[in-house]
């Protein structure tokens, strides 16, 4: 195992914590269904965790650092960055863009992925204590 | 993620002010009184989007009741001479309440706060999940 312990959940660390993020995301969502003027917002997820994995931030947020004193971007595997608004199928007369259904249906999904990740690093996690303890 | 506790909390916390306002114009669409000034009028939650202030930088956001609005529609008068509350001209005015639009709205509410509850508990779920991990 020379590549490390800290590796060991791989992509997995990364994606929890952007489907946690998601999460938030939706539930906002769904929070403002009925606000005047709310616009629906969601992330790119594949592109937001591309960027998490390779450790720079969202495009808006990657800064360059060009001189030895600049403080280096730290919003790295954040979804500042890649936070968009949804386009609507059929926005309300009052400006708000939120669709219960599609929302639903997006939560329900993340949910389901986020139980996903929890099971890979359940089983990374297990498989590690099983190697320390040996078997048992 | 602790945050959807507060987001969710918030979103129910007004669509029950928007239940309340619901019960209070059903409850009173038949207070008549003898003068047009003295005349319930119906009231309305207006809401806006509640950016969180400390941990907020995801764009999440909650709900706040900015303010309760009374509807501006012109009382209804009825000719009711024999009503005790009937002023000189044997009128009494009753609020304008609009029945068919007052039931939406209890139903867009309850739905929504339904909506909420189930985001709050799938996220609960989801976070005792998390706290389980490596058992």
């Amino acid at each position: 195992m020379a590549s490390g312990i800290d590796n060991v959940f791989g992509i997995h660390e990364q994606a929890l914590r952007l489907r946690a993020q998601r999460t938030e995301l939706l539930a906002s969502n769904l929070a403002n269904a009925d606000t005047p003027g709310y616009k629906a917002k969601d992330i790119d997820f594949e592109a937001a965790l591309s960027s998490a994995m390779s450790g720079s931030g969202g495009q808006e947020t990657a800064l360059k650092t060009t001189s030895k004193g600049h403080i280096k971007n730290i919003s790295g595997g954040d979804m500042d960055g890649w936070i968009k608004y949804r386009v609507p199928h059929q926005p309300a007369l009052d400006g708000n863009t939120v669709e219960s259904h599609v929302e639903q249906a997006a939560f329900a999904r993340n949910a389901v992925e986020y139980q996903a990740t929890l099971q890979f690093l359940g089983g990374k996690s297990r498989g590690l204590l099983q190697a320390i303890k040996g078997s048992e | 993620m602790f945050n959807i506790f507060d987001i969710s909390g918030s979103a129910m916390n007004a669509q029950s002010v928007r239940l309340n306002t619901v019960a209070s114009n059903l409850a009173n669409a038949d207070t008549v009184s003898s003068t047009p000034d003295q005349v319930y009028q119906a009231k309305h939650p207006i809401f806006s989007e509640l950016l969180q202030e400390a941990g907020g930088k995801q764009g999440a956001a909650g709900v706040q009741v900015k303010e309760i609005v009374e509807s501006t529609a012109p009382p209804l008068v009825r000719y009711e001479p024999n009503h005790p509350l009937a002023d000189a001209q044997g009128n009494i005015y009753s609020p304008n309440i609009n029945m068919v639009e007052e039931m939406a709205n209890m139903m867009s509410a309850s739905r929504s706060y339904q909506n909420n509850v189930e985001v709050f508990n799938t996220s609960k779920q989801l976070l005792m999940a998390t706290l389980n991990l490596g058992r």
